[in-house]
């Protein structure tokens, strides 16, 4: 009966003592026992602490203590977040075995705001991907149709909060990792502006896109967990140093004379046709809200994938060649030398599209090539940026697609099958916002041929608060939100 | 056919911070395997650096006291290969946009005085230990100096000799302790040298095909490593043959010089900038403090020594090299207050000697600079002899006592009360009449054999001066 | 266009080593993503400035304050071979 609430609700029955900390932690453990097996969101649930720190929580309302303002919530981490104590995988079997002995700020923030964990959830290995299909341990399954993919790579998030085995999940956006599989499984997804939240934690895949960010269900639990996972962490060099608003203040008070920009690149032959329709219907719904809509160009979109392709893999390529059998993870058996014993750790220990990476991105930055692929890649990021900055000089906010396609069946290879960047073809849309490092959320908008579209809203360096406002507007105005999937 | 040898040097230095370069852990050397080391400094997944502000200090101190261009702008990039001592599988330097460049040092030699050009200083970060004396044979790491802030100060190719290398190897040595930059415990490593040399027909001007010695931590290591590759370089054209580009290693143990091609695989570094690191950007202001705090460097000493006090170049070369024993020297003027050159006569000779002879680097000298003064005034006011003086000081050496205890328990003290001489002299010619008689007959060198019969009646310890004078009056009355 | 011999030559430095399927197959996989890429090559990018950190920062230090290191077993604990406090590896000369 609480795996449907929200976070707001949830800490309101807490307070009130309408329901306790453990009663709720209980009823998204058998959630997850009763559900997981066929969605495969968590790669380790973690009932037994969630249970403790639950009743720790009770026993403070009891001595009517106060307690902080996630107390009691359950919330499900993404297995690339470093949590302490807690085995954290990144899907893959090069850490099959890894204990970080810190944790991720945004998730030391979150259990000092009282949530509570109920797991790690599934990824595509290391956070490369599109589909969490490419895990290592397990594939999970889109709640509304358990034939197709969540999307990724946070899909496992993005699974457990639709299928209400958490109430809201905390996950990295490099590409779109929120924001993708949030649209394909019809929940709420937001990556703030790149230094917003620390990347301290976070298993780095791409270092200049990687961000923490939310996957709740609806928007003014997006602004409370916001609340308590941005802020200044020294310990992270692109940490912003900025303020920190009560996201949930101006949520309320509408879009009324907005400059909204509708970019034209993002509704072209690439997009699916019932996605189309939903985010025009969409862009209606948010001008009758008294919000000018208007369309816009942002001429480099279309290349926007190959430089995040290039940057990216070669990004990667680097923070992944520490895993080499000696401090931590994986080592292979049998190695007669140290040559072998990195080569067979790491052929061994990653998986099929990780080396694709790996290998092409470390292609991207051997001399000769580094100009023509690594530094050209930059210099595109850099007009990329230009067309937002651009555009934000006449307007507010931009929205569109948050994917090009709804969740896809996994068979044989997916959407895309056949480009040669089909791994991140569904990412089309979520890249630019994160080549740029804009703050940018994707909700419910509807759905085509019964599964979830996602609507992207994508807002101004560190302009959360206009971004959440006008989302929530949308929101409200619409009842998306408040469907669930047939599970 | 003579051959001329291009020498150019690559320092390591570790700078003297109190942490790491990315990480609050200690820099200090040794303790135990790993306990100076946290998830930064081992490249556990997730973990971030954050740039220590005094390495950028110390970086661009090193770069003013060696004339170098302070970059506005400098920028961290990675330097990507596996090895067992690198936590990350790259090495965060400098290679794009380096802090320092173009400056150059002045070095004077046996050659005459030249400039010997610096390419670039910059920063990185250094690699943990490797320790193979494990009893089952296989290697262990030691992650204690992974993440010690260095800097890397790049020659140009302009030295032609062992001599030329030393001198400028010193002379880095020297500035980094004089500006604190590197506290340059050899011994420990925090100072090391590679050296890219080639030989070339002496008047070409090409560049013959160079090869790399790395890792060599003594001076001595670095003269012998020189010497013995241009010889092995000579050796290899006369025959006929060609010199292979390739690194090798010196060992100073067996004096080989072996080549090291132990990494088959190509080097390609893929240097790219370090996405988890801002730009450092520095303005005039900062550059006008740091030159500010810059210390009087050992030239600029050097010469103050020559002009003000009179000491001859060499000598104030020599003692103004080391911080430590420059630092000695100027305390024993002051505590001395006499003449600076008396000084360095002693510095230059004695102490240098029991230094030498004792192994001892000068920051170890046994005594305090004011039992040296004290030496010198007890020969001033004639106490005891310049002879007796230098065993006062081998004695202070060993045991570290006030020069008057020694003069004291050795007995060296001189006498010098007339009365007393008077009567020793009035002796020696009663019971040395011919040579009274020579002298007073024109014989003047008797006088001679009569101080000697005095000094031998007193030991030794009778004053030489007074002794001549009295002696000289008695015999001429 | 990228060849076999390159492919296994990059896949060393990354210290990955490739089955000959395997590497036919990224070989062609990584044909048809450069052939794509290249499409990048119609962009004059010559007067643009790369863009290597989004954010507009500079001098970001932190004070040279010993913190507290992790002590030696925590160091060690995901550590797959170690000996005497120290990383095991194959003897290295
Ligand atoms: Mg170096
Ligand atoms: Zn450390």
């Amino acid at each position: 009966m609480y795996h449907y609430m929200t976070a707001h609700q949830l800490a309101e029955e807490i307070r009130k003592g309408n329901a306790s900390a453990s009663e709720i932690a209980r009823s998204a453990m058998d959630r997850i026992e009763r559900l997981d097996p066929e969605i495969g969101a968590y790669i380790t649930a973690t009932g037994d602490r969630a249970l403790e720190a639950a009743n720790r929580v009770d026993e403070r309302l009891a001595k009517g203590e106060a307690v902080p303002p996630l107390a009691g919530i359950p919330m499900a981490i993404m297995d690339n977040i470093c949590t302490q104590g807690i085995l954290t995988t990144c899907a893959s079997r090069m850490l099959y075995n890894f204990i970080p002995p810190y944790s991720a700020d945004a998730y030391e923030r979150l259990e000092q705001a009282g949530s509570v964990l109920t797991g790690k959830t599934n990824l595509d290995e290391f956070g490369i991907g599109s589909s969490t299909q490419g895990s290592a341990f397990k594939k999970t399954y889109n709640p509304w149709d358990l034939g197709k993919v969540p999307g990724g790579s946070g899909g496992g998030a993005a699974a457990a909060v639709a299928a209400g085995m958490a109430a809201f999940a905390l996950g990295t956006d490099t590409g779109g990792s929120i924001r993708q599989p949030a649209a394909l499984c019809g929940v709420v997804g937001m990556k703030p502006t790149y230094g917003r939240v620390s990347r301290h934690g976070l298993v780095a895949f791409a270092s200049s896109m990687d961000q923490a960010g939310v996957v709740t269900r609806d928007l003014r639990d997006c602004a409370l967990v916001l609340n308590h996972i941005c802020g200044y962490d020294p310990r992270d060099s692109m940490s912003a140093n900025v303020a920190v608003p009560d996201f949930r203040a101006g949520l309320g008070e509408g879009i009324k004379g907005f400059k909204i920009g509708i970019p034209s690149e993002y509704f072209g032959e690439g997009t699916e046709q019932g996605i189309k329709e939903r985010v025009q219907e969409a862009v209606k719904v948010i001008e009758g809200l008294g919000a000018a809509c208007d369309e816009v160009s942002l001429p480099h979109t279309e290349y926007a994938l190959s430089a995040y392709y290039i940057i990216s893999s070669a990004e990667a390529s680097s923070n992944l060649a520490r895993y080499d059998g000696i401090r931590y993870g994986y080592k292979a058996e049998d190695y007669t030398d140290l040559e072998e014993l990195f080569v067979k750790s790491r052929s061994q220990g990653f998986g099929e599209e990780v080396k694709r990476r790996v290998i092409i991105g470390t292609y991207f930055l051997t001399s000769g090539k580094l100009d023509v692929y690594f530094i050209k890649a930059q210099k595109v990021r850099a007009l990329v940026k230009a067309d937002f900055d651009r555009v934000f000089e006449d307007y507010d906010l931009l929205v569109c697609p948050t994917s090009p396609v709804a969740a896809y069946s996994d068979q044989p290879a997916g959407k895309g099958d056949g480009h040669p960047l089909n791994t991140c073809l569904p990412h089309t849309f979520t890249i630019p916002a994160s080549l740029a490092g804009l703050p940018a959320l994707s909700i419910p908008c509807g759905f085509s041929e019964g599964l979830p579209v996602g609507l992207q809203f994508i807002g101004k360096p560190f302009g959360e608060e206009a971004l959440l406002r006008a989302a929530y507007a949308y929101e409200q105005s619409t009842n998306f939100h408040t469907m669930h999937p047939q599970v | 056919m003579k051959y001329e040898t291009v020498i150019g040097l690559e320092i390591h230095a570790e700078l003297a911070t109190e942490t790491k370069i990315f990480c609050g852990c200690t820099t200090r050397f040794g303790g135990k395997e790993n306990t100076h080391c946290c998830p930064v400094c081992l490249g556990m997944p997730g973990v971030l650096p954050v740039l220590n502000r005094k390495v950028v200090e110390y970086a661009v101190k090193a770069g003013l006291a060696t004339n170098c261009t302070i970059n506005r702008f400098s920028r961290f990039d990675r330097k990507n290969y596996f090895y067992p001592d690198l936590p990350k599988a790259y090495q965060v330097s400098q290679y794009y946009y380096p802090l320092c460049e173009k400056g150059y040092l002045e070095i004077r030699g046996t050659f005459g005085s030249k400039k010997v050009g610096i390419t670039r200083i910059h920063i990185e970060e250094d690699a943990g230990k490797l320790l193979h004396d494990a009893e089952d044979g296989s290697t262990l790491v030691d992650y204690n100096r992974g993440g010690v802030p260095l800097i890397e100060i790049v020659s140009e190719p302009d030295m032609r000799s062992a001599e030329e290398a030393r001198l400028y190897a010193e002379k880095i040595k020297s500035i980094l302790e004089y500006t604190g930059v590197s506290d340059c415990r050899m011994q420990e490593g925090s100072l090391r040298f590679d050296v890219n040399l080639s030989v070339r027909p002496e008047g070409s001007n090409g560049l013959g095909t160079r090869t790399e010695i790395k890792n060599l931590n003594s001076f001595r290591a670095l003269v012998n490593a020189i010497e013995n590759e241009s010889a092995r370089q000579v050796k290899v054209l006369e025959s006929g043959g060609e010199v292979v580009q390739e690194t090798r290693k010196w060992d100073d143990v067996t004096g080989k010089n072996t080549s090291l091609r132990s990494k088959e695989e190509a080097h390609d570094y893929r240097y790219f900038p370090d996405p988890d690191l801002v730009p450092v950007v520095l303005d005039e202001e900062y550059i006008d403090r740091v030159k500010r705090e810059l210390p009087e460097l050992p030239d600029v000493r050097s010469r103050r020594y020559v002009e003000e006090w009179g000491l001859p170049e060499y000598d104030a070369g020599v003692i103004t090299a080391s911080l430590p024993l420059a630092s000695f020297f100027e305390e024993c003027v002051k505590e001395y207050g006499g003449d600076p050159k008396a000084v360095s006569n002693w510095v230059m000779g004695e102490l240098m000697r029991m230094l030498n002879e004792k192994g001892i680097e000068a920051d170890g000298i046994p005594f305090p600079a004011a039992h040296l003064a004290g030496i010198l005034r007890l020969v001033d006011d004639g106490t005891i002899s310049g002879s007796a003086a230098k065993r006062v000081f081998t004695e202070m050496f060993e045991t570290g006592e006030q020069p008057k205890v020694l003069v004291e328990r050795l007995g060296l003290s001189q006498i010098s009360d007339e009365k007393v001489l008077t009567e020793v002299i009035k002796r020696v010619m009663d019971k040395n009449p011919k040579s009274v008689e020579d002298y007073r007959s024109g014989a003047t060198k008797a006088m001679g054999f009569l101080v000697g019969q005095t000094m031998k009646e007193t030991r030794g310890k009778a004053n030489p001066a007074l002794v001549n004078k009295i002696l000289k009056q008695l015999l001429d009355e | 266009m990228i060849t076999k011999r390159e492919v296994e030559y990059v896949a060393g430095l990354a210290k990955l080593a490739l089955t000959y399927e395997e590497r036919d197959r990224f070989t062609e996989d990584f044909c048809g993503i450069l052939e794509h890429l290249n499409r990048l090559d119609s962009l004059d990018t010559d007067s643009v400035e790369p863009i290597a950190c989004i954010l507009p920062y500079n001098n970001v230090f932190r004070e040279d304050v010993v913190e507290p290191s992790m002590d030696g077993e925590k160091v060690l604990e995901n550590a797959p071979d170690s000996l005497n406090g120290c990383f095991r590896v194959p003897r290295v000369v």
